[in-house]
């Protein structure tokens, strides 16, 4: 046993994770979740707006990075969609464009076919230009969107009329999954006019430990990775998913499942290495 | 010349942004200068398409390892400029439907969509995926309580492991409301909170005065290797 494990293949490691995502994925595994105080503070910031408000959806993230950061994404277009806010959506990446069409297909068609494009939703689309389009839209939004992502002049837009600046929007929710995304939004628009801009994220695991040193001030809310998904995605569906939840609405709370098998078998290899890596050392064979 | 203008046109645009960041008369100024930014952002798509043509082109023309990729990639890239370009499959806007080339690129159904859906979606998503079984193998091969340091790193992974998970709450859900702070779920949250926090805080610092001064080189011409080696 212990030469085995002392030259393990790794394609046998490759095969317990495959087997550790697989399996709970086949059988639906699912724990409830305990909201956190970040979680919370994403849902209590939207719940504080009012029907009608503005809201400016930047969704930088792109397929690589949609397991997850779509079902946040998702959850934040129902929320907001149920709230009956305006919809503002834009994107820094290039294909971000088509996660705002998905978003739109998936919660906005599908499920609130009563909303108007153009009234109670519009899709900004991308702009190449990184932290540079931030610059330029948090005090003059009509010098680089002439057009909504479909060629449409937003001055035939209904919900563009007297819209000159992203400072007017009551909140900026953004979701990122790096360069650019929530650090360069707090940078170029919150921290400038922090006065007149709120904003929550949701971000990739990976960047949300970056992301700390802006909480509570420029960021009272954030989502990190899809463990905070699936905290916000409960708290929103206790609020407004009635007793069937479509099952769109329980993505982040699916891949719990995957997640917890995955971390286990993590920690399950680190320790037989470790203590390989002890009989080892006693056995004099390293220092 | 080659290296003047260039320079010149630095330290205008920056001291421009600058000025334009502390004295509000000249905001409008920062907002004409981040404009053009934007612009060129757009034309740095065509230099970026240049310049993957011109590598992999050569690496193809000189047989190099790993050619056959190249001419994947410029495959690819050829066929996905052409339908992306010239709307193919995409019908014409309802508001005019004279014109063949005026519906939208992303249109659900068209070649661009379908490249995008069947294509470039999945393969992107499954080369992140790829990460759980490489950090999994990494974490056995590499990961060893060899010092302090170690000890301290592999205890609070595993704080941060079992805390994102239910693992957490099962785990130390028997602790007494008086012990709450103990329970898994709450050390990680206060793990992010203060430990994080504190060394993400002291990094950004230590970025914020490098970018400081670096512009400052920049802006003021002493640092020019952004301009190049020039040497072709």
């Amino acid at each position: 046993m212990y030469t085995f494990l002392k030259n393990l293949d790794r394609r046998w490691i490759f095969l317990l994770m495959f087997l550790a995502v697989a399996i709970p994925i086949l059988f639906e595994l699912q724990f409830p979740e305990h909201p956190t105080g970040l979680a919370q503070a994403v849902f209590d910031e939207i719940e504080a707006l009012q029907p009608g408000d503005p809201v400016l959806l930047a969704f930088d993230y792109d397929p690589a990075s949609e397991g997850e950061l779509g079902p946040m994404a998702t959850t934040f277009t129902y929320h907001c969609a149920k709230k009956g806010l305006k919809m503002y959506f834009m994107a820094l990446w290039p294909v971000g464009a088509q996660m705002i069409d998905d978003n739109i297909a998936k919660v906005i068609k599908a499920d609130f076919p009563e909303l108007e494009y153009g009234k109670d939703y519009v899709n900004l689309g991308y702009k190449s230009g990184y932290e540079g389009v931030i610059k330029v839209i948090v005090t003059n939004l009509r010098g680089l969107y002439t057009t909504d992502s479909y060629g449409t002049s937003i001055d035939s837009i209904p919900m563009m009329e007297g819209v000159t600046d992203i400072r007017q929007m009551k909140l900026l929710v953004n979701v990122s999954a790096g360069y650019p995304g929530t650090t360069e939004w707090v940078q170029y628009a919150i921290t400038p006019f922090s006065k007149d801009l709120r904003m929550v994220a949701g971000c990739t695991g990976i960047t949300a430990p970056l992301l700390y040193p802006y909480i509570p001030n420029q960021l009272p809310g954030l989502l990190g990775a899809i463990k905070g998904a699936a905290e916000y995605e409960q708290l929103v569906m206790d609020a407004y998913g009635g007793e069937k939840v479509d099952q769109k609405y329980m993505k982040a709370r699916q891949r719990m499942g995957p997640q917890l098998i995955a971390h286990l078998l993590i920690i399950g290899l680190i320790i037989v290495a470790n203590i390989l890596f002890f009989m080892e050392k006693r056995k004099g064979v390293v220092r | 010349m080659k290296r003047n203008i260039p320079l010149l046109i630095t330290a205008f645009s920056g001291l421009v942004l600058i000025l334009a960041y502390f004295i509000p008369m000249t905001q409008s100024w920062g907002e004409v200068a981040a404009i053009w930014f934007d612009i060129l952002a757009s034309i740095a798509f065509i230099l970026g398409g240049g310049n993957l043509i011109k590598l992999h082109a050569r690496k193809m023309a000189l047989r190099q390892a790993g050619w056959a990729y190249s001419a994947i990639t410029l495959l690819a890239f050829a066929l996905t400029l052409f339908i992306g370009l010239s709307k193919i499959g995409v019908s014409p806007n309802l508001q005019f439907p004279d014109m063949a080339w005026s519906g939208h690129y992303r249109e659900s159904g068209a070649p661009f969509w379908w490249i995008y859906e069947y294509a470039f979606k999945p393969l992107t998503a499954t080369t992140f995926s790829m990460l759980a079984f490489y950090i999994a193998s990494a974490a056995f091969r590499a990961f060893r309580a060899k010092n302090l340091e170690a000890i301290l790193l592999l205890g609070t992974a595993f704080i941060i492991l079992l805390g994102r998970t239910f693992a957490g709450i099962i785990l130390t859900s028997w602790l007494p409301d008086s012990l709450a702070g103990l329970r898994i779920e709450n050390l990680t949250v206060e793990i992010m909170r203060v430990v994080n926090t504190a060394g993400s805080r002291a990094i950004m610092i230590g970025i914020a005065l490098g970018v400081a001064s670096t512009s400052l080189k920049v802006l003021l011409g002493v640092d020019r290797s952004y301009l190049g080696s020039g040497e072709e």
